[in-house]
């Protein structure tokens, strides 16, 4: 299955990918700006984040939250994210409303710091430390997205830090950041824009055109200084942390070749064969057939630049121990990377993954995302059209080399949560190892 | 820089639900194809009316149970093969039980359609329930149990239903029963509520996708067509309010790091004849993030992440809730605020721009909540669970659009019974309680979470 996609770069650089379907009238809007909680500087980790919430503060010509009442108004839905590698921004409105939502991106890509004031960003650094307390501290695991990636990644990484931010960092974001981070990065050249769903294609284009041409192109954005990290750890890292959990969890974490590489498909296999669905290695051995865990999934943080890493999540059912869920994961990947997978295993994960590319590009909002994705990340928005081919091309000797090479002991990083002990400390305890072996 | 001039939207292009086909077999089976040809994908669901509510007492989770259950198995081929089989084709089936209904679906692309429907139709007709895979799915369930219990918002939904619902009411307990409860489940009643819940004359096959209707009516026919079973009918009240004074809980976690909020009551059926007007009334209050709790509870005061209001809607009065986490220092101002918004909802109309904001947005989002085959199925799998009108989805944005002010504001007096409501909280008692207590909205009562 192939979508349409034509793609063009206004002069000011930034690059639009549009694509045509019109069996409803909607469409969707979609920005990517490449920049993430990977470029924060230190001592302000979670400023992209809270930036984000920032463009929803207003911009020259719109008020602080009339972004979000006018798409709704339009009878549109909304919203922002920011990773670690980017921040993105969409809308999804009925066709003939397109022409708001490419104007209300304009306008704060043109035109964000007027509207700035002190009292805004006071109230959102209050909204965000909420959501922290919400996602992170309020909730059994929450702090995994931010432990995680502090295991898995050098302290002078860009990876390493917390992308929902300190509550310290937080307190200390100041207007200046706010106008130094937007000039930096908030500009068309470091943006890409697309456009998925009923339109015209010329209307379309002359509306960029007219919204988004007089932008002025940026001042360039500083380098992500050492990124670049070898293939593997070197030696088993290991953080073990009491919370608030009922059951232990483990995540164990490989370092794996960056999203959209060659090498990036079969490790995606890889983890699929791991730990997607119930037929999965994971799933099977430890789940069904001997029942020592609740759930069990694998995934990978699809990151484009130094290095991705995949993720094996496993619960530990009631009676199993810390140290048993540990040792009986760490079994299961011993085996895969030893015995290897089988034809049937990629065929299966293949399958799957086809399915849910597939079915994702329903969605007008899903198919500009991914347009996006692959764009920003890898420079070309027709990469979405090969996905498939790519997957299907993978063969169980490619699994096998990725899985022998980078799922050795030498290559993992492990953070165990168990359960605290009655009558302990209120707060959240950490122990950090780094054990060789 | 920007342009100051901003654009007026251009005339509406036209919008149909995707046309569907009712077709009954011979059986009593009820079949609903709607051809949806844009990719080549095709979701199938099986509606059975064996929800929650078929539960027999002291067996509260037997439904879920049951529904999960089918996924383990059949007489044909044991749990592991049958998911192999599935994920083979891409696909796998995915179960659940409801208040109202159980459901088994997949979604699949078109060119394995005809052999992942074939394992479907096994799936809902032959399970095999074996000892050891309910043995197993019980020690799950029991699992998820210890995580609720964990889990702060999970939690606080459960025991503000608790709160709410009396003893012996059905929506007391959650949905997927208690430890006690589902430690009490054994194979033979998974068996019984399967033969006598999970037949044809209670079920409704769902067919959405690049598909036509005779291709599938010939695939219902040829793979459900030998299936027998006529449905029983339920009756059983489960909405039963257990207090009628405002009053409020607070449900100990000593450690926590905000305070999980939910106040409400129960609200009303499913069936109501004034659902669109408390549907609008709902997103003015609290269904949208520019509505009224939201912009004052975030955006003005930053107390919280987010705040929203909804209606669970049920085929009895499931609870009207308004659920929010906020930093446990506000928990007092929070409660007040949420107290205030209520009440100018109920004594002052709303300007004619804040209801076309409601009302031109759930207008407008009607067609983006049906772009895929999966939606659209479970779209029809409410208009079959709650027996709407045929034209129902045809006819919902004219419904919307005739909401007045005057309806919104009668609906808030009607539908909020301000004296009735319940406020939950799951939070730190010693940050919490003195502030909820010197609001004088009610008797403060603390308790620590239970799973009878």
């Amino acid at each position: 299955m192939r979508i349409p996609i034509e793609q063009f770069r206004l002069d000011n650089g930034l690059l639009v990918a549009l694509s045509q379907d019109k069996t409803a009238p909607i469409v969707a809007v979609n920005l990517w700006y490449h920049v993430g909680s990977a470029n924060e500087r230190v001592g302000r980790t979670g400023f992209a984040h809270l930036f984000e919430h920032m463009l929803f503060q207003g911009s020259a010509n719109v008020g602080a939250n009339e972004h979000f009442e006018l798409i709704q108004r339009a009878g549109g839905t909304l919203n922002g994210s920011t990773w670690l590698e980017r921040t993105n921004y969409f809308e999804t409105v009925p066709s003939n409303q397109l022409a708001l939502a490419l104007w209300l991106e304009a306008d704060r890509m043109g035109a964000l710091l007027p509207a700035m004031t002190q009292t805004k960003l006071d109230t959102q650094r209050d909204v965000v430390k909420n959501e922290r307390r919400w996602s992170v501290d309020n909730q059994p695991y929450g702090t995994w997205w931010e432990k995680l990636p502090e295991l898995a990644y050098p302290e002078w990484h860009p990876f390493h830090h917390s992308l929902i931010g300190s509550m310290e960092d937080l307190s200390a974001a100041s207007l200046e950041d706010v106008e130094q981070f937007f000039r930096t990065y908030y500009t068309p050249d470091n943006a890409v824009l697309s456009i998925a769903g009923d339109f015209e294609i010329e209307e379309a284009k002359a509306l960029v055109e007219l919204y988004f041409g007089p932008i002025p192109k940026g001042g360039g954005k500083p380098p992500l200084e050492r990124i670049d990290l070898p293939p593997k750890f070197g030696e088993p890292l290991r953080m073990v942390v009491e919370d608030d959990v009922s059951l232990a969890r483990i995540y164990m974490a490989f370092r794996s070749p960056v999203f959209g590489s060659d090498e990036y498909y079969p490790a995606s296999v890889c983890g699929a064969i791991l730990g997607m669905r119930r037929g999965s290695r994971l799933y099977r051995s430890l789940v069904r057939e001997r029942q020592i865990a609740a759930d069990a999934s694998a995934f990978t943080f699809d990151l484009a630049k130094g290095s991705d890493i995949l993720v094996a999540d496993v619960t530990a059912l009631p009676d199993t121990s810390p140290d048993q869920l540990e040792a009986e994961v760490g079994r299961e990947i011993d085996k895969l990377a030893t015995d290897g997978v089988t034809a049937d295993e990629v065929a299966r994960a293949v399958a799957l993954i086809e399915t849910d590319m597939t079915t994702a590009m329903q969605s007008a909002g899903e198919r500009a995302d991914r347009i996006s994705m692959f764009a920003t990340l890898l420079g070309d928005p027709g990469l979405v059209n090969i996905q498939a081919d790519r997957y299907r091309s993978v063969t169980a000797a490619q699994v096998n080399a990725f899985a022998s090479d980078r799922l050795g002991k030498d290559n993992r990083a492990t953070l165990l949560y168990v359960p605290r002990p009655e009558q302990a400390g209120d707060a959240s305890t950490e122990m950090l190892e780094v054990a060789a072996s | 820089m920007t342009t100051s001039t901003r654009p007026r939207p251009g005339p509406p292009r036209e919008y149909h639900f995707p046309r569907f086909e009712r077709h009954v077999l011979h059986n009593g089976l009820n079949v609903i194809v709607a051809p949806v040809r844009k990719l080549p994908v095709v979701s199938v669901a099986a509606v059975v009316d064996a929800g929650v509510l078929r539960d027999p007492e002291g067996l509260e989770g037997l439904a879920e149970l049951t529904a999960l259950s089918l996924r383990e198995g059949t007489t044909l081929r044991d749990g592991l093969k049958l998911a192999l089989d599935l994920e083979m084709l891409g696909t796998s089936v995915e179960a659940g039980a409801g208040w109202d209904n159980a459901i088994a679906s997949m979604t699949v692309l078109t060119d394995r359609l005809v052999p992942a429907f074939e394992i479907f139709a096994e799936v809902l007709l032959s399970p095999a329930f074996r000892e050891d895979d309910i043995v197993r799915l019980k020690a799950e369930r029991l699992a998820e149990r210890m995580q609720v219990m964990a889990e702060p918002r999970g939690l606080a939904d459960e025991s503000f239903d608790r709160f709410v619902y009396a003893a012996d009411s059905r929506y007391a307990e959650p949905m997927s029963g208690t430890t006690g409860s589902i430690s009490r489940i054994t194979r033979e009643n998974v068996a019984e509520f399967y033969r006598d819940n999970h037949v044809p004359g209670a079920t409704t096959l769902i067919i959405v996708g690049d598909v036509s209707v005779s291709e599938g009516r010939k695939l219902a026919e040829s793979a459900f067509g030998g299936w027998s079973g006529r449905k029983t009918e339920l009756n059983r009240e489960a909405d039963k309010p257990a207090r009628s004074d405002r009053s409020v809980r607070i449900i100990s976690r000593p450690d926590a790091a905000q305070s999980e909020l939910r106040i409400g009551h129960p609200g009303i059926p499913r069936s109501h004849p004034e659902y669109f007007n408390v549907t609008v009334m709902n997103a003015v209050l609290g269904g949208l993030f520019s509505s009224r709790i939201n912009l004052n509870l975030r955006e003005k005061h930053g107390y919280t992440y987010g705040a929203s209001s909804y209606y669970d809607w049920r085929r009895q009065a499931g609870p009207f809730v308004i659920s929010t986490a906020v930093q446990s220092e506000v928990t007092g101002e929070a409660i007040a605020e949420t107290l205030r918004e209520i009440k100018r909802m109920q004594t002052e109309e709303i300007g004619p721009e804040e209801l076309t904001l409601a009302t031109s947005y759930l207008e407008g989002v009607f067609p983006i909540r049906y772009e895929t085959t999966g939606s659209i199925a479970s779209a029809l799998a409410i208009l079959e669970t709650y027996r709407l009108p045929e034209n129902y989805y045809d006819t919902y944005r004219a419904m919307i659009a005739g909401v007045t002010t005057t309806d919104v504001l009668q609906a808030a007096r009607r539908f909020i019974e301000a004296e009735k409501l319940q406020v939950l909280v799951v939070g730190n008692p010693e940050l919490v309680r003195a502030p909820v207590e010197a609001l004088g909205i009610g008797p403060v009562s603390v308790s620590e979470p239970v799973d009878p």
